[in-house]
């Protein structure tokens, strides 16, 4: 066990992200070579933008994922609340400035998500039925908040922030980059967080060291909705549009993404950079199929695929561990 | 000893894990109507041998007769098909299903609709109770149940489809003295209808008290078959060993003057639970507390660290009074707690070894800004695997994949690497090979020589009795018996927890 020893696991300890970046990296050279296009700027500004939203997510998704929850709802939360910013905005009698619209979204995103914290860690009820509820809650919410009808044309302030760039990248893809690289980091080096992975692993042993498991529990979630709300807003400032239907199925691209990415449904496991790397993945499949001669529905069985291939190559490396 | 012939025999049988040889052309023979025990230090090869003779593994190499005629299971259902019925450590049972539909899992009676017939089911399962001497309701839900009445309703499941071969791993693990009697002449029922029963235990006293013939593994290897009446337990240990144990509790310091108490409990008490329990345990200590299982002794441990908080009393640790209201208020004042089931709440079984040493010191750890320094866990991790000697190839092995021993150390260490001001140690060495626990009752003494007080809650006797300065005793909930380790004894104390009037 001497000092180097250490050093090489550890790199090898990577292995998770080791994989996934491997099979990007493949990917993008495999239909590089086949169609010369799909590395240009424009390609990969929109594989960055597609991802964007779904990175965004899954920062939050991951902390969850690693704890051992799951979240259903941020699809829905991430309609709802850029649909309650919107309709705050678009406000005939009065119309809330941007500024304030947007810490009401966010606000929403955090009150779902501490909706969800309470009943999960406090009641005890399965995440899957809790986040299930609220998914369908805030859905049939975003609905009744906006009449059924989308609202559009807010201030271009507001707009600055999906639209804008910064350095010649675009305002979605600085702000994703830098939750990833700030999510990881903490996920990775903070003591804080780091608690997470104790609570995934055994709850009851992190419970009896001391660790504060319900109170993490409802901070993951409050964050989740957050993240998700987020995305929403970003999203309906780039389109300048938010529509009762938006993020619809996010939720599952977010948890496939994820999954694909090291982390495990029994929790303990994960990154976000996995995560990230996964979000890679999944965004550089639509342009792909747009590249070959195969029809764009392709897209959910060729996730679904993925999905499936990751979990078994992980079930199959863990035997041999 | 019956001389009726060989029912189960097995001929140079060989199984490897990866790198790791654990059974070497093993030769063993059963005969009908004996009960032969396994025994051997963790990592010896006996739950090993279990397994392929269950049918739960296949062997790499040798041979396993029945009743003379070579069998291979491909799977466990196969071997069970012939007669060959196992009860592991880890029980199969399904919580939310009642006893009887648990018992003939799979094997209900049905109607000619394939529809079960509750009534037949009831009334066959309770056909098996009577033979057996069990009094529960076969409708009762299983999660209901107390883990000794899990452990009788596993081995009924075992019975009930009269196997001719029972193998039996560590049954009497979480059972009191009273319901090991209960299974032992249940037990030696069986051997007289000629069931032979392969019994696996670490617990030497009982081998040498139920079975026939014992036969010792070591390395995977068989070292020795002998007849129960021609070996006793120092040469048991010679022989799973390899060397000479002597007096594995070790011995306690010169008893000098305690004065200060560390810990001091009064009047504890939780409705229903436990009432006005009061003692106190001085730096340096060991204090051992008996009971029969459900006396209430974890129940106190873990109100003393705040898990499950009392509803009254007082606790002063150091002289300042506390009142833990979860295990982070505890650890902060200086506790540590060594759960009783290191699987389900002590350890992290997918995490490395290297995590799990760090999980009950995570605060330590912090630099600046609440930043972990990885550098620092891996060589606290290090020493700490050095000092306690826990085999596994490198700290970042998954804690999952040690033995029993290893990982009971790795537990302990975790909390030792706190230095405690109070150990609670619940179970320590349950599980556990002679050879980890004559180095887990070396921590234990290590500890306490450097000022700790350890409170050791055990249903081992001889642990109890080889370990503690002072023993309590418990029944019911209440503190019922003192004794100092002079005037302690196995009686007194058994008599004192089943409540026998002198």
């Amino acid at each position: 066990m001497s000092p180097m020893t250490v050093g090489w696991f550890r790199r090898i300890s990577r292995l998770a992200e080791l994989r996934i970046l491997l099979v990007v990296v493949a990917f993008g050279l495999v239909m590089w070579v086949y169609e010369p296009r799909f590395l240009k700027p424009d390609t990969i500004n929109t594989i960055l933008l597609y991802l964007s939203c779904y990175a965004i997510i899954a920062c939050g998704m991951t902390l969850l994922l690693v704890s051992g929850g799951f979240d259903l709802s941020v699809g829905s939360v991430s309609a709802l609340a850029a649909m309650v910013a919107a309709v705050c905005m678009k406000n005939p009698a009065v119309p809330l400035a941007w500024p304030l619209a947007v810490l009401v979204g966010l606000a929403v995103g955090a009150g779902v998500g501490l909706i969800n914290g309470l009943i999960v860690a406090r009641l005890g009820i399965n995440p899957f039925i809790t986040t299930l509820g609220t998914m369908l809650l805030c859905r049939g919410l975003t609905y009744i908040v906006s009449g059924g009808v989308g609202r559009s044309g807010f201030a271009p302030q507001f707009c600055w922030l999906g639209q804008g760039m910064i350095g010649g990248v675009q305002m979605p893809i600085v702000i994703s980059l830098a939750l990833v690289v700030l999510g990881d980091l903490l996920l990775r080096k903070s003591r804080f967080f780091r608690q997470n992975y104790y609570i995934g692993g055994n709850e009851q042993a992190a419970w009896l060291n001391g660790i504060a498991v319900n109170r993490i529990k409802v901070l993951n979630y409050a964050v989740s909705g957050t993240m998700a709300a987020l995305a929403g807003l970003i999203f309906c400032s780039r389109l300048n549009a938010a529509t009762p239907n938006a993020g619809d199925g996010d939720e599952l691209k977010v948890i496939t993404a994820v999954i694909v990415g090291g982390a495990s449904l029994a929790g303990g496991k994960g990154t976000v950079l996995g995560a990230f790397l996964g979000c890679l993945l999944l965004a550089m499949i639509r342009p792909a199929i747009s590249f070959l001669p195969i029809e764009d529905h392709w897209e959910k069985a060729v996730v679904g695929a993925i999905l499936l291939v990751a979990v078994m190559l992980d079930r199959l490396g863990r035997r041999e561990g | 000893m019956s001389d009726i012939g060989v029912v189960l025999q097995v001929t140079g049988l060989s199984k490897r894990f990866g790198a790791v040889q654990a059974l070497d052309g093993v030769d063993l023979t059963i005969r009908a109507g004996e009960v032969h025990a396994l025994v051997g230090e963790n990592g010896a090869g006996k739950s090993t041998l279990v397994s392929l003779l269950a049918g739960v593994r296949q062997p790499d190499a040798g041979r396993i007769l029945l009743s003379g005629r070579e069998v291979r299971f491909r799977t466990a259902h196969e071997a069970a098909a012939v007669g060959i019925a196992a009860v592991f450590q880890e029980l199969s049972l399904v919580g939310s299903l009642s006893i009887a539909e648990n018992i003939f899992a799979n094997r209900q009676p049905v109607n000619r609709f394939n529809l079960i017939r509750r009534g037949e089911l009831r009334r066959q399962t309770r056909r098996v109770m009577e033979m057996f001497n069990v009094d529960l309701d076969p409708d009762d839900l299983v999660e209901h149940l107390s883990a000794a009445e899990r452990q009788v309703v596993e081995l009924l499941k075992a019975l009930s489809a009269g196997p001719c071969v029972l193998l039996l791993d560590e049954p009497t693990s979480s059972l009191t003295q009273r319901e090991t009697g209960i299974l032992f002449s249940l037990i030696r029922r069986l051997k007289q209808q000629g069931t032979a029963i392969v019994y696996i235990s670490h617990h030497l006293p009982e081998v040498l008290e139920l079975a026939d013939r014992v036969t010792v593994l070591r390395d995977g290897r068989h070292v020795a078959t002998r007849r129960v009446d021609e070996i006793d337990e120092n040469e048991l240990i010679r022989l799973m060993v390899g060397r000479e144990l002597r007096d594995i509790y070790g011995r306690g310091a010169v008893v000098r003057e305690r004065v200060v108490p560390r810990l001091i409990v009064e009047g504890l008490s939780r409705a229903g639970v436990f009432h006005d329990v009061s003692f106190e345990v001085r730096s340096g200590e060991i204090v051992g507390l008996a009971g029969l299982v459900g006396a209430g002794r974890t129940e106190v441990g873990r109100a003393v660290f705040g898990a499950d908080p009392a509803g009254s009393g007082r606790i002063v640790l150091d002289g300042r009074p506390i009142w833990p209201r979860r295990p982070q208020d505890a650890i902060r004042a200086g506790m540590a707690y060594v759960t009783e089931d290191r699987r389900e709440q002590g350890l992290y079984l997918r995490h490395s070894v290297r995590d799990n040493l760090a999980a009950p010191r995570l605060e330590r750890f912090r630099h600046r800004f609440g930043w972990i320094r990885d550098d620092r866990v891996d060589q606290y991790a290090e020493a700490i695997c050095r000092r306690f000697r826990v085999v596994t190839p490198d700290i970042f092995q998954i804690v999952g994949r040690l033995s029993g021993g290893n990982q009971q150390k790795v537990l302990l260490a975790g909390w030792v690497g706190i230095e405690p001001r109070v150990l609670i140690a619940d179970e320590p060495t349950r599980g556990v090979d002679v050879g980890a626990r004559t180095e887990i009752y070396g921590y234990l003494r290590d500890l306490a020589a450097s000022g700790t007080a350890v409170l050791l809650i055990s249903s081992d006797l001889q642990e109890i009795l080889g370990m503690s300065d002072r023993i309590l005793v418990m029944r019911g909930g209440r503190l019922v018996a003192r004794f100092d380790r002079r005037e302690a004894t196995e009686d007194g104390i058994i008599a004192a927890a089943l409540g026998a009037n002198r």
